[in-house]
């Protein structure tokens, strides 16, 4: 069961408006006012515009990286929108999966090491650059002594968080378990990084026009950050103590491509295994299949092979379900879009409306013959068996896939 | 510069009650860094780069087993503060 969602994103400091903001077709991406932008081909991302001063302490802001840092917020918005539950030490447990971890720790303490030596770097670089920060940090703040985990796997870091909690639950580990990730990597290396690979959007001059994903001027994604948290709960836990469900966490599926370490197979296969794995495990039906968030990054190859895979998975009901890119609107939060993605997914559930795709003005030709339904308007299901299920897609630089379903309560 | 054993009190109180988020009610000269002021060994390490900027002075990891009280840093910052104004 999903008993609460926490997340702060460039579209909003909580879910409430990050939703909003989805439906109302708004863009996250801005132009990088910072003066390293100027040398760099790609000078635009979506930043989380949250004053993270306000929300934690001095000493915290000190000690923890950025990403570490809206992980933590986040997971105290969702504990809090679960009720804070009580549950014994013992049997909470923490999986918070982030691509890079505190990346911006790393290349400052590089600089110091260089420019005032070794002794300036803080005692504290380590634990701030480390992934498994986020998921280390929530579990101390919450005393969750089930176990704290940290799944990397590059853009599917967090949706494979998600899952592992899901197992964690299932296997009688946890009752509960705060699960979701977190990155914060708009930093000059990192969007150095990805343009070499030729896989950003130089769109410069119109940045909430830049990422696309689905149409047919799509060149690339656009980088954001922000953090994604949702309280997995025991149905019979969350049963006794009355909890509020927003969605039951259904069915995972993951699947490798073993093809390329940076690329995705173009048939998409390794995606549809994913796919389907998740909805046998949820014990569902393509048929109940209302809505998919789409990995959909906005890549001229990656969204392709994805809208190929949702065919391949789905068949013929494919064309009846409303496919959403909501990257169009935050850009790609790498090890936190899993997580992101699946509050959307689960807000879109609830309120039985996906939200739209903006900026798709022409659709791909290779979209259109896959036989995908992509909206650039918000967009309320059609007529759904029941229980219905809803997707989300996560796809990583290594071959990794995972699919998530969660289904109406 | 040679500073008063008043002045380097204030100077480290401040430096402790800033890493180690403690109230200055509670940094006495006799309390103890670790035993009473919870200071874990990373903050320690903080405190004490933090003092050697703020006193002008070095202060090896091997002197840091003798210094258990804020009374002791301040008499070790005293002596290292004189030493090098001798020097």
């Amino acid at each position: 069961m999903v008993t609460g969602l926490g997340a702060i994103t460039p579209l909003g400091d909580d879910v409430a408006s990050t939703w909003a903001a989805l439906l109302a077709g708004q863009s996250g991406v801005r132009k990088l006012t910072e003066s390293w932008a100027d040398e760099l081909p790609v000078r635009i991302a979506a930043p989380a515009t949250a004053d993270l001063a306000s929300m934690i302490s001095s000493r915290q802001l000190r000690r923890m990286d950025r990403c570490e840092q809206l992980a933590l917020i986040a997971a105290r918005q969702a504990w809090q929108d679960a009720g804070a539950p009580q549950v014994r030490a013992d049997r909470l447990a923490v999986s918070v999966g982030s691509g890079v971890g505190g990346l911006g720790t790393t290349l400052e303490a590089y600089d110091t090491l260089k420019e005032q030596g070794w002794q300036r770097l803080s005692p504290f670089t380590v634990p701030m650059f480390m992934p498994n920060g986020p998921a280390a940090w929530i579990g101390i703040e919450l005393g969750a002594r089930a176990g704290v985990h940290a799944a990397v796997s590059a853009c599917a870091s967090s949706a494979e968080a998600i899952g592992y909690g899901m197992h964690m639950i299932r296997s009688g580990r946890a009752d509960v378990v705060v699960a979701g990730g977190a990155e914060a990597t708009i930093l000059p290396f990192a969007i150095a990084s990805f343009a070499v690979m030729r896989a950003l959007s130089v769109r410069n001059d119109d940045p909430e026009r830049a990422s696309r994903p689905f149409d047919k001027a799509r060149d690339g994604f656009v980088l954001g950050e922000g953090a994604g948290m949702i309280v997995l709960e025991s149905a019979g836990h969350a049963a006794r103590r009355g909890a509020v469900v927003h969605a039951v966490a259904a069915g995972v599926g993951y699947s490798a491509d073993a093809y390329h370490v940076a690329q995705t197979a173009p048939d998409g296969a390794g995606s549809a295994q994913a796919i389907q794995r998740a909805l046998a495990d949820a014990g569902a039906q393509p048929e109940q299949v209302v809505h998919i968030n789409a990995h959909a990054t906005s890549t001229p190859a990656g969204d392709v092979a994805e809208a190929m895979a949702i065919q391949r998975a789905i068949g013929a009901p494919a064309s009846r379900i409303t496919v959403s890119a909501t990257k169009s609107m935050t850009g790609h939060l790498l090890g936190g879009a899993g997580a992101v993605e699946s509050i959307a997914t689960i807000c879109a559930l609830r309120q039985s409306v996906a939200p739209p795709t903006i900026n798709l003005e022409d659709p791909d030709d290779e979209i259109i013959s896959a036989g995908i339904h992509v909206s650039a308007k918000p967009c309320e299901f059609r007529t759904a068996s029941n229980p219905a299920v809803a997707l989300n897609n996560s796809f990583g630089f290594g071959g990794h896939n995972v699919t998530l379903a969660f289904m109406t309560p | 510069m040679a500073m008063t054993e008043h002045e380097i009190f204030d100077g480290f109180a401040a430096t402790v009650e800033e890493f180690a988020e403690k109230p200055a009610s509670d940094v006495t000269p006799e309390a103890d860094l670790v035993e009473d002021l919870d200071i874990d060994s990373l903050t320690m390490v903080e405190i004490i780069v933090s003092a050697q900027d703020k006193f002008g002075i070095e202060i090896p990891d091997a002197d840091l087993k003798d210094l258990r009280t804020v009374q002791d840093v301040v008499d070790y910052v005293q002596r290292a503060q004189r030493s090098s104004v001798g020097a």
